[in-house]
């Protein structure tokens, strides 16, 4: 077992392309650290840097105190779950997990118990001699895991090993690396475009942007805490809902009214009084004000037009459009494209209480939790409001702290 | 309507094993008849008193089974390392860019379309001034300059079939890029190796222009050059019975090989490597 430090890591390909600038990842003894961003961010690369299949640029890859920038794959003791699995089809299950222990030379009797309890632990008992190209998904999953557990390596690397899955097998073979990973305690490296996955594995996670480190945190973190309106759009699932807000004093107008700015943001926004930012807000922040009990302490209440409803039972999702300005708007749209292009017409996608009886064409009375808003910096995607003793690590803000 | 299609279909099937398998079938009854009976004029189709006699006399004949020999030499050391070269360079087009890449393909192409002829004089002169004439390595280097460009091109098709994963999870798991190639690579290529063999052989067991010039004696002559010197006595009656023996003798090798490596040419050996 062993951390793994990335210093400055930079990678240029031959044709000019700068996949990943200036990353500083540390992973510690154990931890499980998710790299995590839309197509084409570098997670994948970055993973390959560390595995060894991919050239490092400049910057220093540090595994158990060992800079390993000049080291082959096999040198470097890590082992590896591919996207597409790579098993070796014309060797059985067992052959294809006692594989790496072939090639250290270690005898048979060696080999036969080590690829047992690795069976054993993943449940191939029953496929040990079958090849390959018989198996289900999910077997073949668990094959490519036993081939990475077999080895005492120092890390495992994962590359959305779960993509290919249905929707049910992700599931269960995401708890089912979750336990592993637990149960024998290994650094892990998992790269994922799912923020589900991201969510729920790691102990913490990085999100990348188009070769960047956006913020490394934990997941709670990431969610309470996004460093950066991009952070902010990718993590949570309906995103978070953005809107424009300019400051008027202790107040923040926004689109269905103004509310009053929490104590704990006026001093983070001095000086930026009447300018033009944008507000999220997570949909569960919102609530049907009838169903909030007591008075609005925090909250703000507002009447709106609500467009579309939709009842899932334990909760309703409301949406409601409403107007941006053009600087807004155009940063909003560049969000988009940021995150894959997913549709973020300027409404307000709010999470109400399955109780609620608002319906569609309703006017509504909605509650927010001002208390839990962000407001970011429309030019440079900075959140202004964010609480930087929990948010892990932002690159570029000064007072960043270690992780807890 | 339907019986009708089957009835055509079988009509069509023995007219084409007919086309085919006739002139083999002719050969093989030939070389079972007497020589009286080849030279009467007017032979009928099988023999009036199957004799092997034609077969004793042939393998008897030192210089054919020197022949046949020498053939087999020939083809077998010709097909390994035409083999072993073509599966290291195509490897190298497939995985590795470098300069001269196309170049090196579009060479290897034009070679296999050079014709040989052309080559019989420039080939016999240099190869008596080296001394390589009417010697087996005489024979082995220019047909692998011809059999490499096709060996080269089909495996080098077979290897970009490869998923890249394969030897990149090779190498995590521990294996040099030499191991790498042995035991992940290689048996997922057998197919286009085996494919590559036969044809590679075929060409060398087959082959005849080269053979009758580059050789004068029974030292390296193969069986196809060594057949023209079948001339007999009479050189208005060629010793049909015992040429179509040395025919059948010849092929027989050739179908063995083709039935033994078919059975390794088994398409879709990569399914299952990677998700399904």
């Amino acid at each position: 077992m062993a951390a793994i430090e990335m210093s400055h890591i930079d990678k240029r390909y031959d044709d000019g392309f700068h996949a990943v600038k200036d990353v500083n990842i540390d992973v510690q003894d154990g931890e499980f650290m998710i790299l995590v961003g839309p197509s084409g961010c570098g997670k994948s690369t970055l993973l390959r840097m560390i595995v060894g299949l991919e050239d490092i640029t400049s910057g220093d890859m540090v595994i158990g105190g060992k800079r390993v920038n000049d080291l082959a794959p096999r040198d470097r003791n890590l082992s590896m779950v591919f996207q597409n699995y790579a098993l070796y089809p014309h060797m059985t299950v067992y052959e294809n997990i006692a594989f790496p222990l072939r090639l250290q030379k270690m005898d048979n009797a060696q080999v036969d118990q080590k690829v047992r309890d690795a069976a054993d632990l993943l449940e191939l008992n029953e496929h040990l001699e079958r090849r390959p190209a018989n198996l289900s998904g999910g077997q073949r999953q668990r094959v490519a895991m036993g081939r990475a557990i077999v080895r005492d390596a120092d890390a495992f690397l994962f590359d959305e090993p779960l993509s290919n899955l249905d929707a049910k097998l992700r599931g269960q073979m995401r708890t089912e690396i979750s336990r592993l990973q637990k149960r024998l305690g290994i650094t892990t490296v998992y790269v994922t475009h799912d923020q589900t996955e991201a969510m729920t594995l790691g102990d913490r996670v990085a999100v990348l942007k188009r070769g960047v480190l956006q913020q490394l945190a934990s997941p709670r973190e990431l969610y309470e805490n996004p460093g950066n309106l991009f952070v902010a759009g990718f993590i949570g699932s309906p995103p978070m809902n953005f809107m424009p807000a300019t400051l008027k004093g202790d107040q923040v107008e926004l689109p269905f009214g103004s509310v009053s700015l929490p104590s704990h943001m006026r001093d983070m926004l001095k000086g930026r009084d009447g300018d033009l930012l944008i507000a999220g807000v997570r949909p569960e922040h919102f609530e049907d004000a009838s169903l909030v009990d007591g008075g609005a302490d925090d909250g703000a209440t507002f009447s709106t037009k609500v467009d579309v409803v939709e009842w899932l039972g334990n909760e309703t999702y409301a949406y409601i459009p409403f107007e941006a300005p053009p600087e807004v708007q155009s940063q909003l749209e560049q969000l988009e494209k940021d995150l894959d292009g997913e549709s973020m017409r300027t409404q307000l996608v709010i999470a109400l209480d399955g109780a609620s009886g608002i319906k569609e064409g309703d006017e509504a009375r909605i509650h927010m939790d001002v208390s839990k808003m962000h407001l970011f910096d429309p030019a440079t995607g900075q959140n202004l409001t964010v609480d930087v003793e929990h948010a892990g690590t932002i690159p570029g803000l000064e007072v960043s702290t270690a992780s807890a | 309507m339907k019986k009708g299609t089957g009835l055509q279909y079988w009509i069509g099937f023995a007219l084409i094993l007919v086309w085919c398998l006739l002139p083999v079938v002719w050969i093989i009854s030939l070389s079972f008849k007497s020589e009286a009976e080849t030279t009467t004029g007017s032979p009928q189709f099988l023999p009036k008193e199957a004799t092997l006699d034609n077969y004793r006399a042939i393998l008897k004949d030192s210089d054919f089974t020197h022949a046949l020999l020498n053939s087999f030499g020939i083809s077998l050391i010709a097909t390994f390392l035409s083999v072993v070269l073509a599966t290291l360079a195509a490897y190298a087009i497939a995985r590795l860019e470098f300069r001269g890449k196309k170049l090196v393909l579009s060479l290897a192409l034009a070679i296999a379309m050079f014709p040989v002829v052309s080559l019989v004089g420039p080939l016999f002169d240099m190869w008596r001034t080296i001394h390589l004439f009417n010697t087996w390595p005489g024979l082995i280097i220019p047909y692998m300059s011809f059999t490499l460009p096709l060996a080269i091109w089909t495996l080098a098709a077979f290897f970009r079939e490869i998923p890249w994963e394969m030897e990149q999870a090779a190498q995590v798991d521990g294996a040099t890029s030499w191991q790498a190639f042995r035991q992940v690579i290689v048996p997922l290529a057998a197919p286009g190796v085996f494919t590559a063999a036969i044809l590679t052989f075929f060409f060398a067991w087959n082959e005849f222009v080269l053979a009758i010039s580059l050789t004068s004696t029974p030292l390296a002559r193969t069986v196809p050059a060594q057949m023209s010197f079948f001339v007999g006595p009479d050189p208005f009656n060629p010793p049909y019975a015992q040429l179509a023996t040395a025919s059948v003798i010849v092929t027989i090798p050739v179908i063995i090989i083709v039935l033994l490596f078919q059975r390794r040419i088994v398409a879709g050996l990569t399914s299952g490597a990677v998700k399904g």
